[in-house]
């Protein structure tokens, strides 16, 4: 089964990645993008078939080691 | 003093800091494969800067995850001394053994430069060398270290004196000019609840010998050597 976590760093945290995707874009001459958040995603290969059993091993591994919850919050998405 | 320096897969600047630590207590550090588990009876261990496992997913998570970390949170837990430097202040944070967290520099640049560090208290092990207030010059050589926390944890930290140093000018001042990664409220180190374990971004190592430019790091090799 197949999880994919999404890591962003949480809203007020300062994002300089973004902010640079943000004025690229400008210079390429994309108008009307109002802000840009960059992040990553992680998918993740279980041998774990059950959704709920699998959604909760990716969110404690999101919580241990994938995102930093000082600074980032994550989601987790469960592909059957 | 019996120090010795942890080695993870790319950490680079051990030598240095080997260097820095004989060169003040007189005796040659440990150094010690992150795979080991036993730190002994160390006085003081030191996580030195580099880039270690690449800074993959985030600078100092894989390390912070590694076996000898269990070693290093029971060295910290019975209030021996711990000195994190540049990566080595990352892991500590992602360790979970100080606040914070280190984000990308505000202007997205790899700092390779002189800083000058104000010294925001004199009495801890670290510090009694210098005078507080004072300012040392050092090396920044980051990508990552703009220091965040919370607001009620950088409340926390000053309410509590925990606050080990600040970027500046050479003469002491705090301002945007001089605080080059963007750390929240000019922080560049700081210490645990027991003061004994300091974190801080910029190379101390890199100036303690007339023939490296400077000795404007080696106090704070003198102090802990002393204590």
């Amino acid at each position: 089964m197949k999880a994919i976590v999404t890591v962003m760093l949480k809203p007020g945290v300062l994002d300089p990645q973004g902010k640079a995707i943000a004025h690229a874009l400008g210079t390429l001459g994309f108008a009307g993008v109002n802000d840009v958040r960059a992040g990553k995603v992680i998918e993740l290969e279980l041998t774990e078939t059950d959704p709920v059993r699998a959604r909760a091993q990716a969110e404690d591994m999101a919580r241990k080691l994938l995102a930093n919850t000082v600074i980032e919050s994550f989601r987790v998405q469960v592909d059957g | 003093m019996k120090a010795g320096i942890i080695l993870f897969p790319g950490i680079n600047r051990e030598r240095d800091m080997a260097i820095a630590l004989e060169n003040s207590g007189g005796v040659k550090p440990r150094m010690i494969w992150h795979k080991e588990t036993d730190l002994g009876d160390l006085d003081l261990v030191v996580i030195p800067g580099g880039f270690s496992f690449g800074d993959y997913l985030r600078c100092g998570a894989m390390a912070a995850q590694s076996p000898i970390m269990a070693a290093v949170r029971a060295h910290a837990a019975r209030g021996a001394y711990v000195l994190g430097v540049c990566n080595g202040f990352q892991i500590l944070t992602e360790a979970g053994l100080l606040p914070g967290a280190l984000l990308r520099n505000a202007s997205l640049r790899f700092l390779s430069m002189d800083c000058h560090l104000r010294v925001e208290r004199a009495n801890t092990v670290f510090t009694t060398r210098y005078q507080q207030g004072q300012t040392f010059r050092a090396v920044m050589a980051h990508g990552d270290g703009n220091y965040f926390a919370d607001d009620a944890t950088l409340d926390r930290l000053e309410g509590e004196g925990r606050v080990a140093f600040r970027y500046a000018t050479a003469t002491g001042e705090i301002s945007p000019e001089v605080n080059l990664n963007g750390s929240a409220r000019s922080i560049a180190g700081i210490y645990s609840d027991n003061l004994r374990v300091l974190g801080m971004m910029p190379h101390p190592e890199d100036l303690v010998d007339p023939l490296m430019g400077g000795i404007d790091g080696k106090p704070l090799f003198d102090a802990i050597a002393a204590a």
